[in-house]
């Protein structure tokens, strides 16, 4: 029996190919007529790739047609190529570059030979290409921005490469795909599906009707319109606020977790990204890899909070029970946990309890509470891991799952975190050595977008929706359910409201007092991160990261957001008045804060970005 | 010694006449018209004739070399072709977003195709020592761990179709005293995994309920004993769970391709310009050859059509094209003649050795034609992997030439010691 086995799977794997031939070739005919030599071509339509339009239902994208010339190279007969060229305004040697790659590729396949003419160039190539056998013009459409802004969210579109069409057989060259953005993330609902045609031909290779009345012809589907969370006004002055600095800005609707604005700096006009400038202009973009406008800084850069981490120190404080609303501590200009040079802390009234500890943001008071909550537990690996696990309800310390194809998951350590890093057992480690924790320093690293994220969650009061840039999908009026089920928090709901009033309190007398915007109740964090950067192997102090997080109106908060300024320094200088212009604009729709606004806008920060490439020692934080 | 060798020449004869027909369609399938002199190294059909005198010289000094070689240095010959596997990660080339290749000025080697040859000398040496019973777990997971290894370095090159191969092994170490619970369980979960593809959960789960029944009856009915119904219900259980768990893993694990690639061979969807552009354009090619087919160089257009990959992975539908229904069924034949003259030879192997090795090699020689002709047909889903003997590839040639050969060397010692 064992010897059998193998012996007759062979001869029925024999017998089943037997048939599965004989069926193929001699019992099905229809596939002889299908492959009638040259009696048949394939003729691709292309459909309207969908609009985008923003929360308003202002049009954003839109299609414009585009030509390009096409060469399948087994079927080009000798030609007079001076004169071709001449045509299609192109140099001899770039012309037999290309199509020499386009042999390369496959002689039966079409490739591109020149992309994207407009409807002039078409109309003027158009009734001269029958002399060229080989050649023909295939139509496509391109995208057309209306706006100027918004290149991060929306993506692009080009070419497939070779790696994407053997990927996925649907794609054939000189297609289109969307790679970035939502143009990325949206790209099935959004291309819809290509159409066929066959096409019968005669001997001498002209087109006479469709083959066999069209009965294996399909439809091209249109592509779906999409409807993005994004306010294209606040999105626009955003990103005017935000010129001549590096950093980000997220909004979210707190109620929903719809993003209202995610501004990346710096960044470009999407039209760079059309036509036959594309690839000239894409170069430009990609090498740039100190201001790094490709770069989605809200999304993909991983920041220390700084001091609106402090917020969720106070909550986790709260819920665990170790520090009552009243208790006051005190704070000697720092705090005194054991080591060399105490946590220092910049000068402010002393004592302080919770509410006006956060609106002074007090090093002091936070490390205190930072450590009791550690301290509570056994050993800090339990304590650690506590602390983590309500920071995770938060959306923190992972991908959250939003609908843009780039992210970063930043980080929370945990216990085997510190475990490793301080060789334990080998070396112990207590609550001290993780002190920085506590006010957004330590070993933390948070996305912009994680910041609004627990931001909106402390607005909400203890819960958060997904953050998420789909509105609506026109024609199927739904958006995935990911983004409609409530995210409950660990921490209680009554424990909200004290650190709201010192969020608020921040505004009324403490780091953001100056920067106030009457008739607003706003609740806001100041944060001053400290950073550094290595070029060429050393290492340099850079001046602090300007941090803020806001979300307004205190009571039923309609926006929430957080603003990072690289290298701004102080947290209300840049961050806090973005944040406060960024609120009134969204609130109110428009500016009373006059003042404000000429700061920002006419403020630069790239004297400051320059200094650390000019060879020369220099000075931070002035 | 001194005496000649007793070379198996219907083997060598078989061997032979593959390599021809390849040679000849891969002519057909990348020769172009305007071709003016066909003395051109770049072309394709030229390299590959190239590869098959290279293999004629690999063939002559395979068999020079004494026989006892193959079997004293199995273990280092696996060991080296371990690490050329591994060595991929640091020095490979990427190509076509696969780091399958080393690169040596205009020649590629690609490790994954020698493996075949070093793994099947390894386990042959395992399991024919004295202290290896098959009928043990112990030496099972042993010998299991031998083929696993080389599978586990080839799945992140990425080539998940050229580790599947590995699967092939299963069959020598049945032969040798493996359980057939092993072949009974691969079998069922294929086919509880197509049947739920298929029909949905709840017939399957009917279905699986049914026959179980009708098994338990009739075992009652036969022994006329108490049998446990317990572990019958157990089974159903398992079966079912096993069902429900079917959609979750199409759903979740796989990615779009794949199912795709299923649903198309499943005939759950019929996309002839999309997904299943090369299934389909392969049918097509096939169909259209008919009896006799267009004769050699004639079938043009419908090749027009191809992905760029006729000449390596979808040759037979040139096979088909041109070949017709008789051209197919010769070289269908040629393979499975091929295949059970290897398993006749090994059976007549007088050391465990060289029946594990001739298994070996009957079996991957099977597993390519059996995923690869059913996969150009459209019986199976698309899992690229050459035809033996046929596609075109220097590595893919020269590596089966070693794994047949050593063989015939092994084979042709035998018959003198007789």
């Amino acid at each position: 029996m064992r010897k059998l086995l193998l012996l007759s799977i062979v001869l029925v794997t024999g017998v089943v190919f037997a048939s599965r031939l004989f069926y193929l070739q001699v019992y099905n005919t229809s596939y002889e007529k299908l492959s009638e030599n040259n009696a048949v071509k394939v003729v691709y339509d292309y459909p309207q790739r969908g609009y985008i339009f923003d929360r308003n239902g202002e049009l954003l994208v839109s299609n414009q047609p585009s030509y390009d010339v096409m060469v399948i190279p087994k079927d080009v007969k000798p030609l007079d190529t001076l004169e071709f060229c001449k045509l299609l305004n192109i140099s001899k040697e770039d012309f037999v570059a290309k199509m020499e790659r386009a042999r390369v590729y496959s002689p039966r396949l079409p490739s591109v030979v020149l992309p994207q003419l407009t409807k002039t160039e078409y109309a003027a190539l158009s009734e001269k290409m029958y002399k060229y056998d080989g050649f023909y013009i295939q139509k496509r459409s391109l995208r057309d921005y209306q706006v100027g802004h918004s290149a991060n969210v929306l993506g692009y579109i080009s070419e497939v490469n070779e790696r994407i069409i053997k990927e996925n057989p649907y794609y054939q060259m000189g297609e289109l795909i969307g790679m970035g953005g939502v143009e990325k993330q949206y790209e099935e609902i959004l291309r819809g599906k290509k159409g066929v045609k066959y096409l019968q031909k005669d001997r001498f290779n002209r087109d006479i009707g469709p083959y066999k009345e069209g009965i294996y012809d399909t439809l091209p589907v249109r592509g779906s319109d999409i409807e993005l969370t994004i306010d294209a006004k606040l999105q626009e002055y955003g990103e005017k606020l935000m010129v001549n600095k590096r950093g980000g800005i997220v909004a979210l609707e707190p109620k929903t977790g719809e993003i209202l604005a995610l501004v990346a700096a710096p960044n470009y006009d999407p039209s760079l990204l059309v036509g036959r400038e594309r690839s000239k202009n894409f170069t430009k973009l990609y090498y740039d890899t100190i201001a790094k406008p490709l770069f989605d800084r809200v999304l993909q850069g991983e920041y220390p909070p700084g001091s609106p981490f402090k917020t969720l120190t106070a909550l986790i404080g709260l819920q665990e029970g170790v520090i009552d609303l009243d208790e006051k501590i005190s704070c000697h200009g720092g705090y005194n946990y054991g080591g060399r040079k105490k946590l220092g802390c910049h000068h402010h009234v002393s004592p302080l309890a919770m509410i006006g500890g956060v609106a002074h943001s007090c090093n002091s008071y936070f490390a205190t509470v930072y450590r009791r909550t550690i301290d509570k537990y056994a050993t800090p690996q339990e304590g650690i891991d506590r602390w983590r696990k309500h920071l995770l309800s938060f959306g923190l310390g992972d991908y959250l799952g939003y609908d843009l194809p780039v992210g970063k998951k930043g980080l929370i350590p945990d216990s085997d975190f510190y475990n490793r890093y301080y060789q334990y057992p080998k070396y112990k480690w207590y609550t001290p050595a993780t002190i920085s924790n506590s006010i957004g320093q330590g070993e933390v690293l948070l996305t912009p977008m994680q910041m609004v994220n627990f931001t909106a969650a402390i607005a909400n009061r203890g819960y958060y929706y997904k953050p998420h840039i789909i509105k609506n999908i026109v024609g199927v009026d739904t958006i995935p359910s990911a983004y409609q089920e409530r995210q409950n928090t660990t921490i209680d709901p009554q424990y909200f409201e004290p650190v709201i009033q010192g969020m608020n309190d921040v505004y009324n007398y403490g780091t953001a007092a100056y920067i106030q915007i009457p008739g607003i109740e706003i609740c806001g964090k100041t944060g001053t991160a400290e950073n550094y950067i290595k070029i060429d192997g050393k290492r340099m102090q850079l001046t602090d990261h300007s941090v803020f997080v806001a979300f307004a109106p205190k009571d039923n908060p309609k926006i929430a957001l957080a603003v990072f300024v690289e290298n701004g320094y102080w947290g209300s200088r840049w961050a806090g008045r973005i944040a406060g212009l960024m609120i009134e604009q969204y609130l109110r729709g428009e500016i009373t804060r006059k003042d404000m606004e000429d700061f920002v806008l006419n403020g630069s920060l790239m004297e400051e970005y320059e200094k650390p490439y000019r060879d020369e020692p220099f000075t931070i934080n002035q | 010694m001194g005496r000649k060798l007793q070379l198996d020449w219907i083997t060598i004869l078989l061997y032979l006449a593959l390599v021809t027909a390849g040679w000849m369609n891969i002519y057909s399938a990348s020769m172009e018209e305007t071709q003016a002199s066909f003395f051109d190294f770049g072309q394709i059909y030229f390299k590959q004739l190239i590869f098959i005198f290279t293999s004629m010289v690999l063939i002559v000094f395979i068999l020079a070399v004494d026989a006892k070689f193959y079997e004293r240095f199995s273990s280092i010959i696996y060991l080296i072709s371990l690490a050329s596997l591994l060595g991929l990660f640091v020095f490979g080339k990427n190509i076509n977003g696969a780091t399958s290749w080393y690169s040596f000025g205009a020649i590629g080697l690609q490790p994954s195709e020698f493996a075949k040859a070093a793994t099947a000398l390894a386990l042959g040496k395992y399991v024919s020592d004295i202290q290896t019973n098959m009928r043990e777990l112990k030496h099972q997971l042993q010998s299991f761990l031998i083929i696993f290894l080389p599978a586990l370095f080839i799945i992140p090159q990425p080539d998940p179709g050229s580790a599947l191969v590995y699967a092939a092994f299963v069959f020598p170490m049945y032969r040798e005293g493996l359980n057939y619970i092993f072949i009974f369980l691969a079998f069922l979960s294929a086919t509880l995994f197509v049947g739920t593809l298929l029909v949905g959960v709840q017939w399957m789960f009917l279905l699986t309920v049914t026959v179980t029944l009708l098994y338990f009856l009739y075992r009652r009915k036969r022994k006329k004993k108490r049998i446990r119904w317990f572990n019958y219900g157990f089974f159903v259980i398992i079966c079912f769970a096993f069902t429900l768990s079917v959609n979750y893993v199409f759903n979740n694990i796989f990615e779009q391709r794949h199912r795709d690639r299923f649903n198309i061979v499943l005939g759950k969807e019929v996309d002839a310009k999309g997904i299943g552009y090369n299934t389909n354009q392969s049918e097509i090619a096939i169909g259209s050859g008919g009896w006799t087919g267009k004769g050699w160089l004639q079938g043009t257009q419908t090749k027009g059509n191809f992905v760029p990959e006729q000449h390596t992975d979808y040759i037979f539908s040139t096979v088909g094209e041109e070949w017709g229904f008789l051209g197919s069924m010769a070289v269908v034949l040629l393979f499975i003649f091929l295949i059970i003259r290897v398993l006749f030879l090994a059976e007549r192997q007088k050391s465990t050795f060289g029946r594990v090795y001739g298994y070996s090699v009957a079996s991957i020689l099977f597993f390519h034609f059996f995923v690869n002709i059913g996969m150009v047909t459209g019986l199976l889903p698309t899992i690229g992997i050459p035809l033996p003997f046929i596609s075109y590839g220097g590595s893919s040639l020269w590596g089966f030439t070693i794994l047949l050969f050593i063989f015939v060397r092994l084979d042709a010692s035998n018959y003198i010691n007789r």
